[in-house]
């Protein structure tokens, strides 16, 4: 069905009515109570503002049209009357106020945040985002999948270029889910336009966003406050699940935290801990210290020879697992299971003719300790 | 007193300094006004380039020319020099050659205030765009500079950032107090502050605006330095402080200061539509209130700009209530404007042609804007491109159309030639249609979902980005027949009268086109140009 402001809107701008995805002009009316509300909103005063432009714009080009000296127009000589003035100032008041009530009224709505069903507190990170669910023991990152090869157009772009994930956000349908966002670093903003959530994680800061979806389905969106240089570059993925499927996926969450336990156990080579560490390095930390660990100058330090690669590990260590405050350096400690932790900075002491010898599992988890 | 008199009437025939003195040492308001409007010009074609290398990264998705670090620099270079480099300063020149020949008087007040005011630009930004060379890059965390982005995590440049601002700022305050001192003091006996033209209202009250919001600016950039370089913590929630107080005192600035940049625009086209409708302006009281209510209402709305970071329920009803006010007076204007228009006997040379597209397009920026100001819609819209649509609409057919329809007005007024009209007119039309196709898109592509400041964007959005860039293109390529315009008048052209246009009206007419170095030696005697039976009566 094709909607009847859709087509106001693109006959609007002359523009021939493709409805298709890829020239979608107006908001979307999203997935729940909330959303839908602000679609109206947005539907209300754009209307309003149609309106005023028809009634402004049409005397303003009647004069153009018939008021002009071409044909023969005389001036006329009014130039005020505190009658008509004090008319449009009235007009648009009222205008005004008859807007502000439904407005106030989707706000109070939007800002009543009691008796949630879930709390997740979402942190965001340069460049990506953590979900933490309270009172559960479900903590993961979740960052941008689409590799570098799309990006640098040496690959064809799939179908969710930027949308897509790791690890999405999953909510059950049909539950109030409460938001407590928070940044580690700098601003972000965490925005899914189709629950017309957007509130900013503020370093030191928790604020508070609800939202409630009514039928399952995956719903993206992205940071929207500008955080530094891949901005453009964290996404967000909400997969909304049936109660039901909620349940399994909690279920299956419980069995992955034992198969991590028990392969952090296991000793691995030298070979595996290199290959895994490649995976890991270009995931997490080429987009600042470059895919062939040179760095840029200036902004993020080289790896290759540096000292820290090749001299005691335990330092080395220490920097990944806690990072450098007041740098873009994170503390990959909290964000990494510690295979990957071994793997990668094996990966970065062996590579690109670093020698620094490898680390293992052991060595991780006794400075985890300390 | 005969000493005086005799110094004074010497320097009436006096003519400018020959050579480059002239213009390193000139303390004359028409000169400083030419350096101001050039110097301007040239920002506009800097930051015009950074607008076209963003463009052309998002003509596709993918990265295809620049890095995003680089990026990022370009964004936020191209916003600074804009805003402080572009706007403001055409706007300055303006006052500076206006002001005194529309007020009868011989000079501004404070005439090497007025010389040191301008040079200090040069010196600002040439710091500020020698950051891009030094190594880790120029600012690169958005011409808001929002902390701890722009604090704990900016490159070491910022603090030459930092530097280049406050020289802005003393340079706008300084610039401000003597257009202040200026129209106060030195108008001709008999002018009223009721009968001054709209245009040098507009700049006085701008200029109240820029004397009260410049130090906060300066303020704010104050404790950035200090949190960057002296161990305080205004901005670092680790030590105690508020990233969010960053962004009410920037905004407490920000949003008086985005009026700075439309007030004067407001003048012009007031000076502008009267003379091609041939009638005197529709309420022209009511334009001076309205003009006075916006600067009021501007210190109270700062926080619309924040919706979205958490504030109570009460301050996001307070602010949009006021926000949304702001739309009653910027209403008035525009009716005052249509009602001049109505009944008149229009002509359409290139000022007017510009004048009527500000009309226009300012006010689908304004439309857009009152959307805005709906806090729960501002969620969806907040730093998508529907932003980047609105504050371009407002501002660059806004500001920068009414620089260009004060240009070619008072070209001829201030070469004595006339400009070349039909370039002037293919000039016009390649910008108005380059304008819409830039910026209109801009609008979809925000409520679609996009948001700004990103250098790579999914799939969706590419059509639209196409589209934008193609428009940014034209209308960054017509800006050159301007310049050959322009350059064309100062050599050569159709004589102009001293009235110039037939429905011109106000004292800079009465002089000689060019007016004399020195004008208003003596102050002239003012009569109402409508209350005395003048033409257009």
């Amino acid at each position: 069905m094709i909607r009847i402001d859709r087509v106001l809107l693109l006959t609007s701008v002359c523009y021939v009515p493709l409805v298709s995805a890829e020239w979608q002009v107006n908001l979307i009316e999203g997935a729940t109570d909330i959303s839908r509300s602000v679609y109206d909103l947005h539907m209300i005063i754009f209307y309003i503002c149609v309106a005023i432009a028809v009634v402004v714009f049409g005397i303003m080009f009647w004069s153009i049209i018939w008021h002009r000296k071409s044909r023969g127009a005389k001036a006329a000589h009014f130039h005020e009357s505190t009658w008509v003035e004090i008319i449009w100032t009235i007009i648009p008041v009222v205008i005004l106020v008859s807007m502000a009530v439904p407005a106030s009224t989707t706000l109070i709505q939007m800002y009543d945040k009691n008796n949630a069903d879930l709390d997740i507190q979402i942190t965001g990170y340069q460049w990506k985002w953590r979900y933490k669910y309270l009172n559960q023991d479900i903590d993961f990152f979740s960052s941008l999948t689409t590799p570098q090869e799309q990006i640098n157009n040496q690959q064809a772009k799939s179908e969710h270029y930027l949308l897509e994930v790791d690890k999405p956000l999953v909510i059950p349908a049909g539950k109030k889910v409460r938001f407590l966002l928070t940044s580690n670093d700098v601003i972000h903003s965490w925005w899914v336009p189709a629950l017309a959530v957007k509130k900013d994680a503020i370093p030191g800061f928790i604020n508070e966003s609800w939202t409630l979806v009514d039928e399952p389905g995956i719903y993206r969106g992205q940071c929207a406050e500008l955080c530094g240089r891949d901005h453009g570059f964290m996404p967000i993925v909400v997969e909304v699940k049936s109660p039901a499927d909620y349940q399994l996926w909690l279920a299956e969450q419980a069995n992955l935290k034992v198969a991590e336990q028990q392969s952090a156990q296991r000793q691995m080579s030298q070979a595996e801990l290199m290959a895994q560490g490649e995976q890991v390095y270009k995931a997490r930390c080429a987009a600042c210290h470059q895919p062939e660990g040179q760095g840029i100058p200036g902004v993020f330090p080289g790896l290759v020879g540096s000292k820290l690669m090749t001299g005691d590990a335990a330092e080395h260590i220490n920097v990944v697992l806690f990072g450098r405050s007041g740098t873009a350096m994170q503390a990959f400690g909290e964000q990494l299971s510690v295979v990957d932790l071994a793997s990668v900075i094996t990966y970065e002491r062996n590579a690109w003719g670093n020698q620094g010898g490898s680390v293992t599992v052991q060595q991780i988890n006794a400075l985890l300790k300390e | 007193m005969g000493n005086v008199e005799q110094v004074v009437h010497s320097a009436g025939h006096h003519g400018p300094a020959k050579g480059l003195t002239r213009w390193l040492f000139t303390t004359n308001h028409k000169d400083i006004g030419t350096l101001y409007l050039l110097f301007s010009l040239t920002m506009f074609f800097v930051g015009g380039c950074m607008a076209l290398t963003i463009r052309a990264e998002l003509f596709q998705p993918g990265l295809q020319l620049i890095r995003p670090e680089f990026f990022n620099q370009m964004t936020t270079s191209h916003g600074l020099i804009m805003v402080f480099g572009a706007v403001m300063p055409a706007f300055v020149g303006l006052a500076n050659w206006l002001i005194p020949i529309m007020i009868g008087a011989p000079d501004m007040a404070l005439p090497r205030m007025n010389n040191w005011s301008f040079w200090i630009l040069p010196f600002a930004f040439a710091m500020m765009l020698s950051t891009l060379l030094m190594e880790g890059g120029g600012p690169n965390f958005g011409w808001t500079f929002y902390a701890p982005l722009s604090t704990t995590y900016a490159p070491p440049s910022v603090t030459f950032f930092i530097f280049a601002v406050h020289m802005m700022g003393i340079s706008s305050i300084m610039g401000a107090i003597n257009v202040i001192a200026t129209i106060l003091n030195m108008r001709t006996p008999g002018m009223k502050l009721m009968d001054m033209p709209l245009f040098v209202w507009t700049w006085l009250i701008t200029a109240f605006l820029l004397i009260a919001v410049m130090p906060v600016l300066a303020g704010v950039v104050t404790m950035m330095l200090m949190d960057i370089h002296f161990g305080t913590s205004f901005f670092d929630a680790a030590g105690g402080g508020d990233p969010v107080l960053f962004q009410h005192v920037f905004w407490f600035f920000g949003h008086p200061e985005v009026y700075i940049m439309i007030l004067p625009a407001f003048g012009v086209v007031s000076e502008i539509i009267p003379t091609f409708a041939r009638k005197r302006l529709f309420g022209y009281t009511s334009m001076v209130y309205a003009t006075a209510s916006i600067a009021l209402l501007s210190f109270i709305v700062w926080a619309h700009h924040m919706f979205a970071v958490g504030m109570p329920l009460a301050g996001e009803l307070f602010f949009m209530y006021t926000t949304m006010l702001i739309a009653v007076p910027t209403g008035v204007k525009i009716f005052n404007w249509v009602a001049t228009m109505f009944r008149g006997s229009m002509t359409f040379e290139t000022p007017m042609l510009f004048a009527l597209a500000f009309v226009v397009l300012f006010t689908i920026g304004g439309f857009s804007g009152l959307m805005l100001s709906i806090a729960p819609a501002d969620f969806q819209y907040h730093d998508t491109y529907f932003v980047v649509a609105h504050f371009h609409y407002v501002l660059v057919p806004g500001s920068v159309f009414s620089i260009m329809a004060a240009a070619y007005y008072w070209l001829p007024k201030w070469t004595g030639n006339m400009y070349n009209e039909t370039m002037g007119k293919l000039h016009f039309w390649l910008s108005f249609i380059g304008v819409n196709v830039t910026f209109f898109p801009m609008h979809f592509l925000g409520l679609a979902g996009m948001p700004r400041r990103i250098p790579d964007y999914a799939l969706q959005f590419a059509d639209f980005n196409m589209v934008a860039t193609l428009g940014a293109f034209l209308f960054g390529l017509s800006q050159l027949l301007f310049v050959y315009n322009v350059v064309c008048c100062i050599r050569s052209g159709k004589k102009a009268s001293n009235e110039v246009w037939e429905g011109s009206h106000g004292l800079e007419w009465t002089l000689s086109s060019p007016p004399p170095y020195h004008s208003f030696i003596e102050p002239p005697i003012f009569s109402h140009p409508y209350k005395d039976g003048h033409r257009g009566e």
